[in-house]
């Protein structure tokens, strides 16, 4: 046998091994691929060799190929057979392969199940060790399904080292496969305080995994944990266990008041900088959450800023990142304490790592204020210019804006300004990515913001004109000329050159299709209000030179390969000729009475088409005695024209549509038109193959469309698709049927034709004569175009500057010098009035912590401190759903498999309060607020009748948009649910409530709704009072200044109204 | 977690690659391709940690490397690991390569990468960390490879005679890629 062995290995030595392979791929660097390939022949044959060496050679090997990026998933099989050889340097071969290559849909593992079980309960440790370190990363459903129990064996290995492996390796069971989790909670919290520090530190490290997803469920381990942070001295443990409980505090407040001792012990006495940072981020998480009931935290706060700012000011550049992100956990609830060191922030913004300045970014959304936004912004577009890489320019244009119009742009005193930096951001960034979002914030403003709109219309109107078009073709900046065009339709009555913008609008340009749509409308748009001015003018002439410039611009929209500009193009097309029928009809007769004069190169000039065959035809039928009627009728179109785009649109909130109420009489799976009956549809089905051969082009494979098809063809037969399934058509029948069809067409004016009648470079002639009919409006900009050194926007900071000086030089003994700081006055008001359907009101918080629906977490959301009788958890579940039903109706409804559904512990009177809310935003908010099932040994001695109490305010105060929510029935799915569930909700809650009476429970519970409505209610009347109160506080400070006094922008802005009205 | 462990050399020429989720190879020597070209414009004293990387990260996710004379070590991870202990880690790692195989160079991971896989087996299982203890990890490691050679015997003597023979072409064992020393002061942080 031995001898046997060894005259295989004589055999196989002058193999390649990997070191051969390696070296030969080393080698042939010229032709690397003829080499590999050539490489995977041999192993291809060695692996259909008996010897398990020779194939765990081959397969070695080929876990070299595979992370040079060959696939070698065709040897899955092969894998296999090494990974179940008996050796165990055969088996860690096959394990590594398989981990490098097998993935948890691989149909191969449905082999493996055996096999690895087999390796699990091997008497060699390390057999099992490798198995566990290659199931860990490839372990499907299945496998965890059928290999929990062994593994769950293996946690209480008397091997250390397998136990820790074990412990870690049920984590990646419970992802695949949740049920795992309740029956080896129990054992995998005895791991906790396990001998051995390294199987303890594997426990911490799976609890924290699971607890950062649903922290509340893990909640009653907090003792443990703290004893184990107090005791342990495994720095790694350590980190974790204090990241977890920062997770923890986020949900138990009165766990912070605990740790926030231990925690300062610990920052004082380690050395290690990882334990120190996670100390104090955890300390800052502490405070965060305490801070609503602990009045005298803001020294705590400043202590945490202090030292990050050591931190941040450290030479360390790790030091300095790692204190930058947690400044801007701080500033999310305390953004004054950050305030304070605005200047070390500002100075990270030219550090020379791009993490740090992104970091930093973060940042400036705390740090703006009125006062400083234009400079801030001002020195963000210096960098832009600077900046090497697109993803960090891309940032930088996000964090601009997100700056800016953060808090429906409470900061932004001057839209003007806002508007040029937008506009500048366009011509900075051509192949950015945030092109939408500028378009949008473009619309935003200009309709939310009236006072500032003829500046955006014209300003608009200038970027259509000048944008290049030949943008980067993978940017989409090119959206932001969706959004000129609409603001420039929409608004024409705003603009200062019609005419010219029309023609821009015209000109064709390579722009998507989506946008050349928009053109098409909003020229319409433009040309219903140039033709309505003409109007009243009694302009004819004009009607008729805009007529003629939409019809000829229109040209090649019509021949747009986009099917939606095509469409909207010939619509207008042939309003157009319309509108021109009857004005021909006027002017002839409006020529007549001599009030106009018609030159009579228009009339020649103009294109022979359809239309104008119609209006030569009108013309010589038509007699004078018709003027007026004519005149009335041009008219009537061009305010129907008009009529069109008059009402004002509003902006609409985000999910007003959702809110819409479901009408009673409305039922959605009812149908509409009664389905066809199946037998036609079968038959249809039949006589398919005869379709075919006919009518390709309109045969598909569903019967009933099939069907549409026959219709469409017979249309006048009506007959159905029965009948035209026998209709059989010879050659010289369907030759007349085309000839019919062709002289319908040429009669009928709504089918265009090619032009013929016209040369195209007459066309282009023509076109350019059209332009230069046109007067070129100058458009009367107070800016240059071209981009000095000191950019456009920079006028206003610099405005804005001397308004100050000039203000503070003044103003020096009055009043208002007294306040120390002033703010400039917001020139603009930003309509914050929100259409919605009646009822309804905005809750932004809705889905705010809508989670990833394919998240493995979603499913291990189970109470693991509910009582646990067996083995099926699905009968758990069904207990705990008996106790409180409409708990588990919710969690059925959305699809959430766990039973969170904790009895709470009644004696805490915020109890009551706190569950309501779980149940007004279902289960979905619940891993944020959650129910305090903490042992109450360690932590609920501490609650103090008082604090309870403010804390239930502070939960009121959360509670006041959901309770607004509820008034409204029926306003979304949520509270529609929620109607159903409020009467065992109420009744679970008097039920619950031990210490009270029923009645008294009860009252309350009314007398907090009624609480939270006036809130709800105060908070809404309180924001329209303060918008009223800046109103007039604006006109009380402009009428005190006086207008010297006035800032420039101010005048701008008035000045830009006057050109207006002018 | 660990997403994935990647390192690579200043060439961007991948010399482990680890990942604890699933992407097609096509998709692996993408994402090498990307985190390289994201570290190695980094200078070398800027901070260890990068955000972004389209590809393997997302918001939650971040890059975590160090730079050892030619061979960048990445770890791709979420925010439940922290940052300064993940940097640790990587030390851990080299410290441990360098034991084993006595003053690691570029060319042992090159030449080994089986083996570098089993040693980081011993510290890192399915993206979690699994030991950090240094000592512990090094007799682990000893263990499995004395039993690895135990199994190969008597047996494997003409193979290794072979492969000798082989290696002697070889001008000389050039350990041309030596990692600098490494600091005293981060030995002393270690856990």
């Amino acid at each position: 046998m031995a001898l046997k062995m060894v005259k295989g290995n004589l055999e196989r030595m002058f193999d390649k091994n990997l070191t051969d392979l390696v070296r030969g791929i080393r080698n042939n660097k010229d032709n690397e691929a003829k080499y590999i390939a050539q490489c995977i022949e041999e192993i291809k044959q060695e692996l259909r060799q008996d010897n398990v060496n020779v194939k765990s050679n081959a397969v070695a090997k080929l876990t070299y190929l595979q992370m040079c990026g060959y696939d070698i998933s065709w040897a899955g099989f092969n894998i296999i057979e090494v990974m179940s050889s008996n050796r165990f340097t055969c088996k860690r071969i096959g394990y590594l392969a398989a981990s490098q290559c097998f993935h948890p849909d691989s149909e191969l593992l449905m082999l493996t199940t055996n096999m690895i079980r087999k390796d699990l309960s091997s008497t060699n440790q390390y057999d099992a060790g490798v198995a566990l370190s290659g199931l860990s990363c490839f372990i499907s459903t299945d496998l965890s399904r059928d290999l929990a129990n062994d593994i769950m064996t293996l946690m209480s290995s008397t091997k250390p080292y397998l136990r820790m492996k074990a412990v870690l390796m049920m984590y990646k069971v419970f992802l695949r496969y949740p049920e795992a989790l309740r029956p080896a909670f129990p054992k995998l919290k005895e791991k906790l305080e396990d001998p051995d520090p390294s199987v303890q530190s594997a426990a911490v490290n799976v609890i924290c995994e699971l607890a950062r997803k649903n922290p509340k469920n893990y909640l009653s381990l907090a003792p443990i944990f703290f004893k184990l942070m107090t005791t342990s001295t495994n720095n790694w443990m350590l980190i974790k266990i204090i990241k977890l409980f920062a997770s923890l505090t986020a949900i138990e407040p009165a766990l912070g008041k605990k740790l926030t001792h231990p925690l300062i012990e610990l920052i004082s006495s380690t050395s290690a900088m990882s334990l120190l940072y996670e100390c104090i981020n955890t300390v800052i998480a502490v405070l965060i959450s305490i801070s609503s009931g602990m009045p005298n935290h803001s020294a705590s706060i400043q202590l945490c800023v202090q030292k990050l700012r050591i931190l941040i000011e450290d030479s360390d550049q790790n030091l300095k990142y790692l204190g930058l992100l947690a400044m801007s956990k701080i500033l999310k609830t305390h953004p004054k304490s950050v305030q304070t060191h605005k200047d070390l922030i500002l100075a990270c913004l030219d550090d020379k790592d791009e993490s740090i300045r992104l970091r930093a970014l973060d940042l400036l959304y705390g740090m703006v204020s009125k006062k400083n936004l234009m400079e801030i912004v001002r020195r963000l577009l210096g960098h832009m210019e600077r900046a090497e890489g697109s993803s960090y320019r891309d940032e930088l244009l996000y964090k601009v804006i997100e700056i800016c119009s953060q808090g429906s742009y409470q900061y932004v005193t001057n839209f003007e300004w806002y508007l040029t930096v937008l506009v500048e951001l366009i011509l900075l960034e051509s192949g950015s990515r945030h092109g939408r979002l500028i378009a949008a914030q473009l619309l935003d403003v200009a309709i939310r913001v009236q006072a500032v709109r003829t500046f955006a219309v014209n300003e608009m109107a200038t970027l259509l004109d000048t944008y290049p078009v030949t943008a980067a073709p993978n940017g989409t900046m090119q959206e932001v000329l969706y959004a000129a065009a609409w603001i420039v339709g929409e608004f024409a009555t705003h603009l200062e050159g019609p005419e010219r913008t029309l023609s821009v609008l015209l000109q064709p340009k390579p722009v998507a299709g989506h946008i050349q749509a928009v053109y098409v409308q909003n020229a319409l748009k433009l040309f219903a209000h140039l033709v309505d001015e003409a109007v009243r003018n009694r302009d004819a002439a004009a009607i008729d030179r805009y007529c003629q410039k939409l019809h000829e611009g229109l040209r090649s929209y019509l021949s747009s390969a986009d099917i939606e500009v095509q469409e909207r193009a010939s619509s207008v097309f042939f309003l157009v000729a319309l509108l021109r029928e009857s004005l021909g009809a006027a002017e002839q007769t409006v020529s007549l009475s001599g009030l106009l004069e018609i030159t009579s190169d228009t009339r020649t000039g103009a294109p022979v088409e359809v239309g104008d065959e119609h209006i030569s035809n009108s013309m010589t039928n038509d007699t004078s005695g018709y003027t007026c009627a004519a005149w009335d009728e041009i008219e009537q179109i061009a305010t129907d024209l008009q009529g069109l785009f008059v009402s004002e649109l509003n902006p609409v909130a985000p999910k007003a549509q959702r809110k819409v109420q479901l009408p009673d009489d409305l039922d959605l799976d009812e149908w509409i038109n009664q389905p066809p009956p199946s037998a036609d549809a079968s038959s249809t089905d039949g006589g398919s193959s005869d379709e075919d051969s006919k009518f390709p082009l309109f045969l598909t494979d569903s019967a009933g469309r099939s069907g549409a098809g026959g219709e469409r063809e017979t249309n006048d037969g009506g007959g159905g698709s029965r009948s035209y399934k026998r209709i059989e058509y010879t050659q010289e029948e369907l030759d007349k049927m085309r000839q019919t069809r062709l002289l319908e067409q040429t009669n009928n004016p709504n089918y265009l034709k090619p032009a013929k009648k016209k040369a195209p470079s007459a066309d282009c002639q023509q076109q350019h004569d059209g332009y230069d009919d046109i007067p070129i409006a100058e458009i009367a900009l107070e800016v240059p175009l071209q981009i000095h050194s000191t950019k456009r926007s920079d006028k206003y900071l610099m405005d804005a500057d001397r308004s100050t000086r000039v203000f503070v030089g003044k103003g020096g003994g009055s009043s208002r010098k007294s306040k120390g700081e002033k703010y400039p006055k917001p020139l603009h008001v930003v309509n914050t009035v929100i259409e919605l359907p009646e009822g309804a009101i905005l809750s932004d918080t809705e889905d705010k912590n809508n989670a990833d629906p394919n998240d493995p977490h979603r499913a291990l959301d189970i109470d693991l401190d509910a009582p646990f009788d067996d083995d099926y958890p699905a009968d758990m579940k069904r207990k705990s759903a008996n106790a409180i039903q409409h708990h588990s109706m919710m969690l059925l409804r959305d699809g959430e498999v766990g039973t969170n559904a904790k009895a709470i512990t009644r004696t805490d009177p915020i109890g009551p309060s706190k569950e309501q809310y779980l149940l007004r935003h279902g289960s979905r908010s619940s891993s944020k607020h959650a129910n305090p099932t903490i042992d109450t040994s360690i932590v609920l001695q501490n609650h103090t009748q008082e604090k309870q109490k403010k804390k239930k305010k502070s939960s009121d105060k959360e509670q006041s948009s959901s309770a607004a929510i509820k008034k409204t029935p029926n306003a979304n799915e949520d509270t529609m649910m929620l109607m159903i569930d409020e009467e065992p909700c109420k009744t679970e809650q008097t039920k619950g409530a031990k210490g009270r009476t029923k009645k008294e429970d009860k009252d309350g519970a009314v007398a907090n709704e009624e609480l939270e409505e006036t809130k709800g209610k105060k908070k809404k009347h309180s924001k329209k009072s303060s918008k009223h109160h800046h109103h007039s506080k604006r006109n009380e400070d402009r009428q005190k200044a006086g207008y010297e006094e006035m800032p420039a922008q101010a005048a701008v802005g008035n000045e830009a109204g006057r050109k207006d009205a002018i | 977690m660990i997403k994935a462990i990647l390192v690579f050399n200043n060439h961007g020429k991948p010399r482990l690659s680890k990942f604890y989720q699933y992407f097609n190879e096509d998709m692996q020597q993408q994402i090498i391709k990307e985190t390289f070209q994201l570290v190695s414009k980094r200078d070398d004293n800027v901070c260890n940690f990068l955000e972004g990387g389209s590809l393997i990260g997302g918001s939650d996710y971040k890059l975590i490397y160090r730079h050892y004379a030619t061979l960048y070590f990445v770890f791709c991870v979420d925010s439940s690991e922290s940052e300064l202990g993940i940097l640790d880690l990587i030390q851990v790692f080299v410290e441990t390569l360098d034991k084993c195989f006595e003053n690691v160079c570029e060319l042992d991971l090159i030449f080994h990468a089986d083996a570098v896989h089993h040693i980081l087996s011993e510290l890192v299982m399915g993206g979690m960390v699994l030991q950090t203890n240094m000592s512990d990890i090094l007799a682990r490691i000893e263990e499995q490879n004395k039993l690895q050679k135990q199994e190969a015997g008597i047996s494997a003597a003409p193979a290794r005679a072979v492969s000798a023979v082989k290696s002697m072409n070889l001008p000389q064992q050039i350990k041309d890629i030596k990692l600098p020393d490494l600091p005293q002061a981060i030995k002393d942080l270690k856990f």
